[in-house]
């Protein structure tokens, strides 16, 4: 995982291979600097899975045709009130509004395309650019959290 | 990277086949596919199948999983069976109604109530 220290402790950014080490231990870095900041047990596990998410659909969807091991930029910056996380990959894009509901009675049982759906769900804002290449994730603490 | 090994712990009691995962996390591609081949070799080893599949000690499930989970279940329907999931920790359960997937899967607190639940 190679990576290019921002000078806040709580920032990095990342090119990432699809390697549960490394995966894993961009979690590890994300989970400390928001237990750090105060983040509570159900928001750490909220942007977890946010994270875990659109990195499948960059490797898995986005890069599909391209080699294995091609990477992915990620950005993250934890704050006290914010978490930002951005993802570029290199595929050729997709249109996120293209993506059926999947909790339509009729897409209840497919077996995928769930992603987005959880993505949108725990994160505060999803937002795409650059042909569905790049995903801005944001969180913000909750009130009470 | 290739999954080595069985990712379940299984158990026969009674007519139930109750499964457990081996794994905290259940995210990777290559192991959920596996899970989801060993649980259908389970599905297929009896006539009318009950299946239990216990959720202790999974921190982290991924919607990939969810989808094998779905293709369980329209196995152990095909072959007019019963799955029942237990165990499952709050965060995930709200994964499953976030999903509205709560409407196709019997969710149980604990493995005692899903077996009870076994008709």
């Amino acid at each position: 995982m190679a990576a290019t220290p921002h000078a806040h402790p709580d920032a990095a950014q990342l090119r990432l291979v699809p390697a549960r080490r490394d995966i894993d231990a961009l979690h590890e870095a994300m989970g400390a600097a928001m237990g750090r900041h105060g983040y509570t047990e159900a928001s750490r596990f909220a942007v977890r899975l946010a994270v875990e998410e659109a990195l499948a659909n960059a490797f898995h969807h986005g890069h599909r045709g391209l080699p294995p091991q091609t990477p992915v930029d990620l950005s993250y910056a934890v704050g006290p009130g914010l978490i930002e996380v951005t993802i570029k990959d290199r595929g050729p894009g997709f249109d996120p509004g293209a993506v059926p509901d999947p909790t339509l009675e009729t897409n209840l049982e497919l077996p995928s395309g769930r992603g987005l759906l959880l993505m949108r769900a725990y994160m505060t804002t999803v937002e795409f650019s650059e042909r569905g290449t790049v995903v801005r994730m944001t969180y913000r603490r909750p009130a009470k959290g | 990277m290739a999954a080595t090994g069985s990712r379940l712990r299984v158990r026969r009691e009674n007519d139930v086949i109750q499964v457990e995962f081996v794994d905290r996390n259940i995210l990777d591609e290559a192991n959920i596919q596996q899970i989801g081949e060993e649980i259908a070799r389970l599905v297929e080893s009896q006539p009318r199948p009950k299946i239990l599949i216990s959720f202790a000690n999974v921190d982290h499930l991924s919607s990939a999983a969810l989808g094998t989970l779905i293709s369980i279940n329209n196995k152990v329907r095909a072959r007019d069976g019963q799955l029942r999931l237990a165990h499952i920790d709050p965060q995930i359960v709200e994964v499953f109604k976030i999903t509205k997937l709560d409407r196709i899967f019997q969710i149980h607190d604990s493995t005692e109530r899903a077996l009870a639940s076994f008709g």
